[in-house]
């Protein structure tokens, strides 16, 4: 489809202009541009064709089924959005006088206290734009709680390999070096190898429990004891949170901060429909580290970002939380969990497990020996079930199970669908055996078909020309 | 099996001497799990490296992942080449080394071809 730049034609406008009834003002010399922006010019009509054709080019949770695992890919209840949407808070300015925006601060007032409630944590911060930039803020609370002691030999965080790629980058960036440890065969954290790990130079530990398998780590209290032992700090990675919301805390596994993803967990839009929310919550003795807005807050304090970050992003799940409660919340959790292991069931006839066994809110299929019998890899069978409707599952990760495709289905999808999901699976499954070709090739009935991967990773093609 | 003459990591590296210097590269099971190549992050000249630790990374379609170093010693002389042609490490794995070692002073324990092909076998 053409970029709506490529759809403008001068004179072509959606907004009629009332009479000027004012006198009229050229701007001050120094503070005009000295040409037209360079706005594309089209009517109402055309917009809204524009807007219905990018509609028809993408794929959401609107449009069907979207297991991609990790990142909990939930509906977003429409009464979120219409709360989000109310004037008396998209029309707020954070520089309004105090008694003007007493509503909103009640908002992250209550906000915070019921993520406090959920994760066990004491203290809380909302500025984090999404979840890397909380882990980013999480890792330097750690930092500051070392450096304000003056321990300066900690100099190492402790990744296992089954971590998200953002928590070794976000070690990297907090100018951390990472100390990666290999999973034991059970998928879960060895404990030999974080022995072996730990020491005076450990800060910190970064962990998503359950972890990237679906699999909650029974030996949970063992590691971060190991951790406080040896002097370092404990992080928990929210990335997985939706599993056991209402059921675990992770301050009463021994973690001393986290992030949530409000965009994952609290059903929050992701990404084009975002902004996302990384929500970083702390232990009483790391609350003096958090960053604070000056403008807001008063005071001093070192900002992650302007003010109190994406508040109608934290409205969203507040909303979210309250509309659930105390009974939904935790139901959520465990129909996210029925959810998982239902499909893993049915798909199970299909593909293999990685790790046979109850999961928790995802699970890995590991499709090795399919690829070794018929050729087809994990990415064909991914690209083959976009011509069945729904989107395919998170491909090559975790990187500890080779051809790995990683399923999470939450818990807003019915039996009838995962049933149908089973069902496209072995579908697929069977086209492969037939006709291998036709998965190299696939997608055949998308807008897009195959992408030349390798073409655009070597030379990306960045910018339009116009 | 070809390559005899080489030795392997079970990390997947390829070790042989030539000219007194010590040639490192990946092998073709390594270059097969990685797929397309597209990125090749490589130490400078005369940067130390440790046998068992990282000496830089490759970045495939799939993933990014570490290189690691059999042997401890100086990087003597890198492969710009696959700087530009990063998918020679795909196309001729054994023809492309990666850097070339000197002053070496540690070996990781290594796998004779022989050995490291049954090890490839228990990987799969």
């Amino acid at each position: 489809m053409k970029l709506v730049f490529e759809k403008s034609m001068p004179g072509h406008a959606s907004v009629i202009l009332p009479p000027l009834d004012v006198e009229k003002k050229a701007l001050p010399e120094n503070l005009s541009r000295g040409r037209l922006p360079r706005l594309p010019e089209l009517s109402e009509t055309e917009v809204s064709r524009h807007y219905t054709e990018l509609v028809h080019e993408v794929y959401g949770v609107n449009s069907g089924f979207y297991p991609l695992g990790s990142c909990t890919m939930k509906y977003n209840p429409r009464i979120d959005e219409e709360i989000a949407a109310l004037p008396s808070f998209t029309g707020i300015h954070p520089l309004a006088p105090q008694e003007a925006t007493e509503g909103c601060r009640k908002v992250l007032e209550e906000a915070a206290d019921l993520l406090e409630e959920i994760s066990g944590m004491d203290a809380m911060t909302f500025q984090p734009a999404a979840g890397a930039h909380g882990e980013f803020t999480g890792v330097l609370l750690i930092k500051q709680y070392h450096d304000a002691r003056g321990d300066e030999k900690r100099r190492k965080i402790i990744v296992p390999d089954s971590a998200h790629g953002t928590n070794p980058a976000t070690a990297a960036m907090c100018g951390y070096e990472v100390v990666n440890i290999a999973s034991a065969p059970d998928g879960c954290v060895d404990l030999d190898a974080l022995k072996a790990a730990l020491g005076e130079d450990t800060a910190g530990l970064m962990l998503t429990n359950p972890n990237t398998v679906g699999l909650f780590d029974p030996n949970i209290l063992e590691i971060t004891r190991l951790v406080h032992e040896a002097g370092g700090l404990c992080y928990y990675d929210g990335a997985n949170l939706n599993a056991i919301m209402g059921h675990v805390r992770p301050g009463d596994m021994g973690f001393d901060c986290v992030h949530m993803n409000l965009h994952k967990t609290f059903a929050t839009p992701h990404g084009g429909g975002g902004p996302g929310a990384g929500a970083v919550g702390c232990k009483a003795f790391l609350a003096p580290y958090l960053p604070k807005s000056a403008l807001m807050d008063g005071g001093e304090g070192i900002q992650v970002r302007g003010f109190a970050g994406n508040f109608l992003v934290v409205l969203k799940a507040l909303t979210y939380i309250l509309t659930l409660g105390k009974e939904g919340i935790p139901q959520a959790s465990e129909t996210a969990v029925l959810n998982a292991n239902y499909l893993m069931k049915g798909v199970k006839e299909v593909f293999t497990p990685a790790f046979d066994r109850i999961c928790m809110h995802e699970f890995v299929l590991d499709l090795s020996d399919y690829k070794k019998a018929t050729g087809v890899s994990a990415l064909d069978v991914a690209k083959r079930l976009i011509d069945y409707g729904i989107h395919p599952p998170t491909m090559y990760f975790p990187l500890i199970v080779h051809e790995a495709l990683m399923l999470e289905p939450t818990e807003t999808e019915s039996r009838e669908t995962l049933d149908q999901v089973a069902e496209i699976f072995r579908k697929v499954k069977e086209d492969g055996i037939r006709e291998p070709e036709l998965l190299h090739t696939a997608p055949h009935n998308a807008t897009i078909g195959r992408p030349d991967e390798v073409a655009a990773a070597r030379n990306p093609i960045l910018k339009a020309e116009l | 099996m070809e390559h005899l003459d080489y030795q392997f990591s079970r990390s997947h590296e390829w070790l042989k001497e030539e000219d007194g210097l010590m040639i490192v590269g990946i092998s073709d099971f390594a270059q097969n799990a990685l797929g397309d190549v597209v990125f090749v992050n490589l130490p400078d000249v005369g940067d130390e490296v440790t046998a068992g630790e990282a000496f830089g990374d490759v970045e495939s379609v799939k993933a990014v992942s570490d290189l690691i170093s059999p042997v401890t010693g100086v990087v003597a002389e890198v492969n710009e080449e696959l700087l530009d042609s990063p998918e020679l490490l795909n196309s001729d794995p054994y023809g492309s080394w990666i850097i070339k070692v000197e002053n070496v002073t540690d070996t990781e324990e290594l796998l004779s071809a022989a050995a490291y092909e049954a090890f490839c076998e228990t990987e799969e």
